[in-house]
């Protein structure tokens, strides 16, 4: 995975592993791999993929079993939200795009949605 | 850990370390940045008994730096450091029996998944396998301190790849890997914590993620801010 360099790294790890939650790449409950696998797959620090972890569980995207390792979460309420909050993402996205090539009202911005999805 | 306590060292009337006093903790990546010059080659050398300070010292969980560290610290120089009549099996033999620290057993998963050859010889190496048969027998001591002179020097993109992750592989809670390198790119995502020296002082040192946050910056944005 290429990342930018300006942003911390772990909220990049994080971001990537939310999409393939939603992507259905991790199903709920399914196990993550261990610190140091998962800082090899990622080719980050292993202190970093630690606090991808960590994170992630203050997150409540994931939790450890003792002794088992960690899973993701088997909440399907919070895969909606990830999901929700990504496509809220990308409405922000489409909106800034669309208000920089000049459609500002919303029916405008709705009408070129329309017209793009029947193409 | 690893104590460097006002560590100067003078060639001629110039200081090529001038004062260095900071921390190395188990369980981290360093990056020891600067440009050509900064001091980076002399405090490693330092730090693996090599040469020795005009003033302060270095220690390792309290001894000072000598031939009771030497067991502890590995120094991987820049330079090529086996003996030309070396086959790959030679290098294992030789640091069997030197380093009594040696995983055998390690090296040999290691050049298995570097593609290595025990009958291959060492003077027909490309630089990339070089410098993969360097980490592999670097990484393959069970040390504390691990200190890696520039490794990713003149090696294509998927020879540093595979540096990489075998640095990252090796890293354990009680050890710690320091890496000098002019290329801060490759450092960017494997290296936690960064010291920054230039004219053979200390400039700047702290955990790269928490810079990332605070200056918004990257590691190489942070390198021009402090060298152009």
């Amino acid at each position: 995975m290429e990342f930018e360099t300006n942003k911390p790294i772990y909220l990049q790890v994080i971001e990537d592993i939310k999409r393939r939650m939603v992507a259905g790449e991790l199903p709920p409950g399914e196990k993550l791999p261990s610190v140091r696998d998962l800082a090899v797959a990622y080719t980050i620090n292993p202190n970093t993929a630690s606090r991808v972890y960590r994170e992630m569980e203050q997150m409540s995207l994931c939790f450890t079993r003792r002794g088992l390792g960690t899973f993701i979460t088997e909440d399907p309420a919070v895969y909606e939200q990830i999901r929700s909050g990504m496509a809220k993402e990308c409405l922000a996205n489409f909106v800034t795009g669309m208000k920089h090539l000049g459609y500002h009202d919303k029916q405008a911005m709705i009408e070129q949605l329309l017209a793009f999805q029947e193409n | 850990m690893l104590e460097s306590t006002h560590v100067t060292k003078r060639y001629g009337g110039k200081a090529a370390d001038d004062d260095l006093t900071f921390t190395i903790k188990p369980g981290h990546i360093y990056g020891l940045l600067g440009p050509n010059g900064s001091g980076k080659s002399t405090w490693m050398k330092i730090a693996s008994g090599l040469i020795v300070p005009d003033q302060g010292q270095i220690t390792l969980d309290g001894v000072k730096v000598g031939k009771q560290t030497k067991a502890h610290t590995v120094y991987m120089a820049t330079e090529d450091f086996f003996y030309p009549y070396m086959k790959i099996r030679d290098v294992e033999r030789y640091y069997r029996d030197f380093f009594s620290d040696f995983d055998t057993e390690k090296f040999r998963t290691l050049l298995a998944e570097l593609n290595f050859d025990e009958k291959m010889k060492v003077t027909s190496l490309s630089s990339g396998m070089m410098a993969k048969l360097k980490i592999a027998v670097t990484m393959s001591r069970r040390a504390r301190v691990y200190l890696l002179d520039e490794p990713f020097n003149g090696i294509d993109l998927l020879a540093r790849d595979a540096v990489v992750k075998t640095i990252i592989e090796s890293l354990t809670d009680d050890c710690a890997v320091i890496i000098s390198s002019h290329l801060i790119e490759e450092l960017e995502k494997i290296v936690d914590t960064c010291i920054f020296l230039k004219d053979g002082r200390l400039i700047l040192s702290g955990e790269i993620e928490e810079i990332r946050q605070s200056q918004g910056c990257s590691l190489i944005e942070l390198y021009k801010k402090l060298y152009a």
